[in-house]
This record gives C-alpha cells, structure tokens and sequence, in this order.
C-alpha cells in the first residue's frame, strides 16, 4: 500500500527524473515509428502492388519477422555498432540514436507487413476503377496510401505499442546508461531487480497512461477522418 | 459540339476472349460509329460487360482485333466507362471528380469550376462535400457518371448504370444519359432492361453466349426480329 502511494507521489509531483526518463522513451519510441513507417509503407505498398518470383516468401518471412525478438534484434545492432562492427566507425553504440535503429527494426516489419494487407485489400476494391480512370503507376501506389491512411494508423499504432513495450533491444544497445539512454521500460526492469518498487510502478502507470492517450488521439482523428472521407 | 472523336470509330473484328475453354466473347463483328447511342442487350452472361470492356481497351481481345479509329493500343484519353457497381475513392463527391479531372491531366486552374459543372449536371451540388460513399446508390451511379465525363469523352460506355436502381433514380440516369448523347458523346450502354433499350437506344445489339446473335435499329429489332433468340428475348422468354 506505502508503495503505491510512493509511486503516485513520484508522479504526481512530476518528478524530473521521472519526466526525463519520459521524454527519452517517448523521443525514442516515436522516432522509431517514424522512421519504420517511412520505410515501412511503401515497402508494404510495392510488394502488395507487384507481382514477382517469390513474392509468397517475401510475405511470409515480413509476417514472420513482425515476431522478431527484440534482445535477437538487440544483439544485431549491437555487432554492426560495436567498435570492430561494420559500422563502429559511426560511434553510435550506448546512444539514443543506437536504441532507435534498433526499435525501428523492430517496428518496420510489423508496419510493412500490416500495410502490405491493407494496400492490397484497397488494391482489389480500387484496381478496375483506377485503371478505367487510366490513372498512372505511381499515381495509384500514392492513391491507395491515401486512401488507406486511416487503416494505416492502426499499423503504426501496432508500430508504436511494440516499440513502447519493449525492453530487451534498447537495453543491450543503449546500456541503460542514468540520464543519457535509460528508458521507462529499461528502468522499470533495472528499479525491481534493486528492489526499488515506487518508481518501477510510477513508471509503469505512465506508460500504460501514454499508450492509451495516444491511441485514444489516434482513434478520435481516424474517427474523424472518417466521418469527413467516407 | 465537340471536336471530332479521335477514338471513334471503334471497330471489333472477330473479337474473342477465352478464360480456359470458356469463351467469354466469341467472335464478335461489330463498329461502334459516332452517333446515336448503341445499346448492349442480353441475358446475365452473354458477354455485355466482357465487350464493353473490349471496347474500353481494359481488356485485351485473346484473338481477333480491336483498333479505336484505326489504331491499335491507343491511350484511352477519349474513352471513360461507368462500371456496373462502381467503386467510390474514400474522399467527398467533389473530391472524387477532382480526382478523375486530375487523373484526365485536366488543368489545375480548372478543377474547381469542371467540379462543380459536372456535379451540377449530375444533380449533386448539394452533395458536393459529403463522403461518397455515404451517398444513396443512385447518388453513387450519378457521381460515377459524373467522373467518367471528368475525362470529356468521345465515347462513353456504360455498363448496366441502372441494375438495382428504383423507377425515379433510373429515370435521372436516364436523363443524364440523353444529355450527354445530345452533346455528341457516344454512349454505348449495357442492359438487360429491353424498355430501358428501347428509350435509350438508337441501335441494338443482341449478346448472348458471348457471340452478337443480331444488331440493328431500336425499330427494326423490336418490330421485325430477325432470329429466334431476338424474338424469344423481346418476347420475355428465358434465354439459356
């Protein structure tokens, strides 16, 4: 019960150290969806789009990677930035930057493999009018992202819910370093193990406050998109 | 009046398309001439969609020919089709014809005073900035209609416009339909409603099994049919 207690202080007084801890895993986190949707969506639109040899094997394995294990994910950053890696040079091991490359691995195939199913479900239903409106390439890939937009919140959501959940690849390539690279998720793993529950818990009430507030955002501007585009 | 139609006339010469060993058209003859409107009749199946869609040049005859005045593989910039049940893009009716405008390389400085024309002519000002797909079904037809003239076509082909329409909304179809013929679109349109032919056609055309069993005027094909399948189809028989 004293616990609890301790743990709404923390949060109510917005203490610092809390609201730095915050900022980072928000920067991070939304920065790493950011850059998968960027790679993601039109990765999900070429392939749903096109028509290749092994094009069932590229599906299968981007489904197949939307489960990638985070600490698998971790360690493959972790080779390529540490000093005698390919790109050690870069000096971006034990940094933020490092824990968004690392997230954005992450989240990249669950947004690629969601939107690949979405773009071709819009493709089905839009191909013959599109081809009647004689309308070109390109402009059909950026017509059916549009027109998708609203469906794709809920592949970058599933994006975001992924990169805020975890812990396992930011801590190995961010080394949840006090005030530089450590995270909610990497401090509530680091505050229960030294048995410090207050903050573990303060914590993880503001994490599960931002994931719904910001799909609570999302759903009320998709509502009404929705309600403006039909 | 228009300039003359550049894809006109379109001329089918032992059009075929096969899927398998189902012939979907079967060696269909035929030109479609500037004019009055030609109407396509027939029985579910008999090939309607599947010629029109020849026409159009969505689809590529498996043998035979097709050529828009002469031509083979010309660029459809002349032709727009309104599909049986068309898809409406997820944005409001205005936006949909923008689209189409926009599609048709038609001049930006234009979009808004061709949007709101063709939505007047259409009868859908008022709707202008609703979601298309919230509008009725016959509101849908009237837009697709109104974004197949987006492309100022020389022909226009119409498939089934009406199919599941009720009696006032066929009739507003029907009245954009002679309008546009009036401005010298040809409108070449698919039924299976033989009143529907008879007040919007000028020739008729007889589809069934994917073969053109009798073609000519409106009159002479409803007072003098000239094979059993015409007379059994005007007479309201089961064509099978």
């Amino acid at each position: 019960m004293n616990t609890d207690l301790s743990a709404l202080q923390l949060v109510l007084s917005a203490d610092p150290a809390l609201i730095a801890i915050v900022k980072l895993s928000l920067l991070v986190s939304l920065t790493a969806v950011l850059l998968a949707a960027l790679i993601g969506v039109p990765l999900g639109a070429l392939i749903a789009l096109t028509r290749f040899p092994g094009r069932e094997a590229v599906i299968v394995t981007l489904n197949a990677l939307m489960g990638l294990p985070p600490v698998v994910a971790g360690l493959a950053v972790f080779l390529a930035l540490s000093r005698s890696g390919p790109l050690g040079s870069w000096g971006l091991l034990f940094t933020p930057q490092a824990m968004v490359i690392a997230q954005a691995i992450l989240v990249a195939p669950i947004i690629a493999a969601l939107s690949r199913q979405t773009v071709e479900d819009l493709w089905v239903e839009y191909r013959d009018e599109l081809a009647a409106m004689n309308v070109a390439a390109a402009a059909r890939v950026m017509t059916l992202i549009w027109d998708a937009r609203f469906s794709l919140v809920t592949a970058l959501l599933a994006g975001f819910g992924r990169a805020a959940a975890e812990v396992g690849a930011i801590i190995i390539v961010g080394g949840n370093i006090d005030g530089f690279t450590r995270t909610m998720t990497t401090a509530i793993a680091l505050e229960t193990s030294k048995g410090d529950l207050p903050l573990a818990i303060g914590l993880g009430l503001v994490l599960i406050a931002i994931v719904i507030l910001i799909n609570a955002l999302a759903w009320g501007a998709r509502r009404a998109g929705e309600r403006y585009a039909g | 009046m228009r300039a003359p139609a550049s894809d006109l006339p379109i001329t089918l010469a032992e059009a075929t398309v096969r899927v398998g060993d189902v012939a979907l058209l079967d060696r269909i003859s035929l030109v479609l001439a500037p004019g009055a409107p030609t109407v396509l009749v027939g029985p579910n199946g008999a090939g309607k969609t599947t010629l029109l869609r020849v026409a159009m040049g969505l689809l590529s005859p498996t043998h035979g020919r097709v050529t828009w005045d002469g031509r083979e593989a010309v660029s459809a910039t002349r032709r727009a089709i309104v599909l049986q049940r068309p898809t409406m893009l997820r944005r409001s009716a205005a936006g949909n014809v923008r689209y189409a405008l926009r599609a048709a390389g038609a001049p930006r400085g234009e979009w808004e005073r061709r949007t709101a024309e063709l939505l007047r002519l259409v009868g859908l000002e008022a709707f202008s900035s609703r979601p298309a797909r919230r509008l009725s079904g016959g509101e849908q037809q009237r837009l697709a209609l109104a974004r197949a003239l987006a492309r100022d076509p020389a022909v226009l082909f119409l498939d089934e416009p009406t199919a599941s329409l009720d009696p006032a909304a066929t009739k507003a179809i029907e009245d954009i339909v002679a309008a546009v013929a009036a401005r010298g679109v040809k409108v070449v349109m698919s039924t299976h409603d033989l009143g529907q032919a008879k007040r919007v056609g000028s020739e008729i055309v007889l589809l069934h099994r994917g073969r053109a069993i009798e073609s000519g005027t409106t009159e002479m094909f409803f007072a003098k049919p000239q094979t059993e399948e015409a007379r059994k189809f005007i007479a309201g028989e089961l064509l099978v």
